[in-house]
């Protein structure tokens, strides 16, 4: 820790900080410590780890169909599974979910359909319109702008006294822009039922996190808003789950927001546009596949006795069908009508922009 | 009925919306127990509570942020920032949210909010408080500008803002807060948003304004009208979407069109209508369409502003000068 004041003054000491750090299982799948009591339920974890297969799978079709021509640009979440499944698996339907544009996991969690997320980044807001929770947010691509609205949606929650929290995920960048600041010190003043998650995967597209700040932690930066922040090992979807419950739980209960860092690592690029070897060593990401999240789990349900090679790969079969048949699905979808870029722009279509929709229709 | 001032007016229609609708809520620096910089949420926090009526911290990307939040929610929020020149950290939530949220969901969620602001100068304010670049604002595809004139339209057009199922910027006009006094009756009624006001019919040039300008374009009408040319005067309101109907049928009236307003003239609103007039209503024009604008200079500060705003000398000359075409 960095003190302020010289030692030498011997200046009084009026506050002190920390920042605790949450982990139940190694890389290898053992165990670090007493695992918390939902864990006991292996059915649970299997369930969180078929999720994190899922949305593997779907990423690595998903960078295909892009490769192909048949998607736009996509961010594929691959290392980091286990941050967006621990933190929607603990949120109740009525809770309402702010996603960054990599938290494609946490939507398809709750409920949003493969094929919306594929129509999304295809190209066409339909996707958007999503079957998911009718009150989620869809993916924010301007890095941390979500977090003033989550503070919004919280602060709704609270003046109609509904026992609902938000979720607001962001990765490691968004801490260095003001938007994130100003939500966390306004929640804080207001004890909103918001929960902030940012998925600190270490780089943000090419700057490293020591390029970024230099905070110890990204946590303490709640610390300044006046509420906890803790920092939880992002490969570890048993202590994800159990920190994003916790924090939820509490959040619901009246005891003010609650910052999760999560850290972790992009073991790929930033979007189907870069290219992470322009700026990140091999070597690196090769070390950090040691610490990636679904083998981790795989190791210990194995362990547990709950997980097979069978099991594995008839997970791998299903997970294929279920994106296939996605996939056709979305492939499927017509194209809009071109002048329907008009009929949601203002809830009723106002008179000087009908002759521009005309246009489109081949009319006036 | 009463006679109040354009911010008193302001006050009675944040009121009778609070009243109206518990979704209502009002926010922003100062608005609590100070009641606004400008005295327009005054009364407020103590009628109808802590919650509904609160300062935030000074952030006015978080105001912005927040409206976008609770509006989703299906809130009423209405954002107050302190002065113009401090709208700049609101415009990402403005782009990229608020004015998209309900295209970009395809109706899934809607932003249902209001932005209110001082607009304008003439007030000998410090630097960054005289600023009027609602062109900018004008240009964001689904959000509505609306800028009121009178304490009527003030009253009206706040409470068709707040009422509307999309995101609204207000824009106040500073210079006329209290000097622009006029009968509102307290009855709830809001006023069309989308439509411009003709304020005075004329047949020989028509003159388009809003917000503070709408004063000096008035007087310059009069003074027009005792030397024999009659002026219509219109006053636009809604900038986004505007009333291309109205400004294009009186100007097929009148044949000549001067457009005034006191923010910098290149990209100015003024443009653009000049642009719908050419493309649409040449064949009617008897002379150029003109522009009596500020100047293209930063707003300079209160020694000099007198001679960046238009004047109603410099409006009266415009409408001369195209009244020699014949």
């Amino acid at each position: 820790m960095i003190a302020s004041g010289r030692a030498d003054e011997q200046l009084p000491v009026i506050a002190r900080f920390e920042v605790r750090y949450r982990n139940y299982l190694a890389p290898d799948g053992a165990i670090n410590r007493k695992l918390p009591a939902f864990a006991s339920d292996t059915r649970l974890l299997v369930t969180l780890y078929r999720a994190m297969v899922l949305v593997r799978a779907f990423d690595l079709k998903a960078v295909a169909l892009q490769r192909t021509g048949r998607l736009g640009t996509y961010a594929a979440s691959l290392g980091q599974e286990a941050v967006s499944v621990g933190v929607a698996s603990a949120m109740r339907e009525e809770d309402v979910l702010l996603p960054s544009y990599r938290d494609n996991a946490a939507l398809i969690w709750r409920g949003v359909k493969l094929e919306d997320i594929l129509l999304f980044w295809g190209g066409d807001e339909r996707g958007n319109r999503f079957s998911g929770p009718v009150q989620d947010f869809p993916f924010c691509i301007p890095v941390g702008s979500q977090a003033p609205q989550a503070a919004g949606v919280a602060y709704a929650f609270k003046l109609r006294k509904e026992p609902r929290v938000a979720v607001c995920l962001f990765g490691d960048g968004a801490t260095s822009k003001g938007d994130v600041w100003e939500a966390m010190n306004f929640a804080g003043v207001h004890r909103l039922p918001v929960v902030f998650v940012v998925t600190n995967n270490q780089w943000a597209i090419s700057v490293p996190l020591r390029l970024q700040t230099a905070s110890e932690t990204l946590a303490q930066k709640a610390i300044a808003a006046g509420f906890i922040g803790e920092q939880v090992d992002g490969n570890d979807v048993v202590a994800m789950h159990a920190a994003a419950e916790a924090a939820i739980d509490a959040a619901r209960n009246g005891q003010g927001p609650h910052f999760i860092e999560a850290v972790t690592y992009r073991l790929g690029d930033h979007t189907t546009a870069d290219d992470a070897a322009r700026y990140r060593p091999t070597e690196e990401v090769q070390a950090r596949w040691k610490e990636e999240p679904i083998a981790r789990l795989r190791s210990f349900l194995a362990g547990q006795n709950v997980w097979s090679k069978t099991e594995e790969e008839r997970l791998a079969a299903e997970c294929q069908q279920r994106i296939d048949a996605a996939v056709e699905r979305y492939l499927a979808v017509e194209p809009r009508a071109p002048e329907t870029m008009f009929d949601h722009l203002y809830a009723k279509l106002p008179k000087a922009y009908a002759a521009q929709r005309r246009e489109l229709e081949g009319g006036s | 009925m009463a006679e109040v001032t354009l911010v008193e007016a302001v006050n009675l229609a944040l009121a009778r919306a609070m009243e109206d609708d518990p979704a209502v809520v009002v926010f922003g620096e100062d608005v609590g127990i100070n009641g606004g910089v400008f005295r327009a949420t005054v009364g407020l926090q103590q009628r109808f509570g802590s919650e509904r009526v609160f300062d935030t911290p000074l952030a006015e990307l978080l105001i912005s942020g927040l409206c976008v939040g609770m509006a989703a929610q299906g809130l009423k929020p209405v954002g107050e920032i302190q002065f113009m020149g401090f709208i700049y950290p609101c415009i990402d939530q403005l782009v990229n949210h608020a004015s998209r949220l309900r295209n970009r969901t395809q109706g899934r969620l809607s932003c249902p909010m209001v932005l209110r602001t001082p607009h304008g100068g003439g007030i000998r304010a410090p630097e960054h408080h005289s600023e009027s670049t609602e062109a900018m604002l004008t240009h964001i595809p689904g959000l509505r500008v609306v800028i009121p004139s009178s304490p009527e339209r003030a009253y009206g057009l706040l409470l068709a803002a707040i009422r509307d199922p999309d995101p609204v910027v207000f824009l106040e006009p500073t210079r006329i807060y209290r000097a622009a006094k006029g009968e509102v009756e307290d009855n709830g009624e809001a006023l069309p948003l989308d439509v411009a006001f003709v304020l005075r019919e004329g047949r020989d040039v028509t003159l388009i304004s809003w917000g503070a300008m709408v004063k000096e374009t008035l007087a310059a009408a009069e003074t027009l009208d005792a030397e024999g040319i009659s002026a219509e005067v219109i006053d636009l309101a809604t900038l986004k979407p505007y009333d291309e109907d109205t400004l294009l049928g009186s100007v097929a009236k009148t044949g000549r069109c001067v457009i005034v307003h006191e923010a910098a003239r290149t990209g100015g609103f003024g443009a653009e209508i000049a642009a719908l007039i050419a493309e649409r209503g040449l064949t009617s024009l008897l002379a150029p369409v003109t522009r009596v604008t500020g100047y293209d200079t930063v707003m300079p500060l209160p020694r000099l502003e007198q001679h960046y705003m238009p004047s109603v000398g410099r409006i009266v000359a415009a409408a001369r000068k195209a009244n020699e075409f014949s």
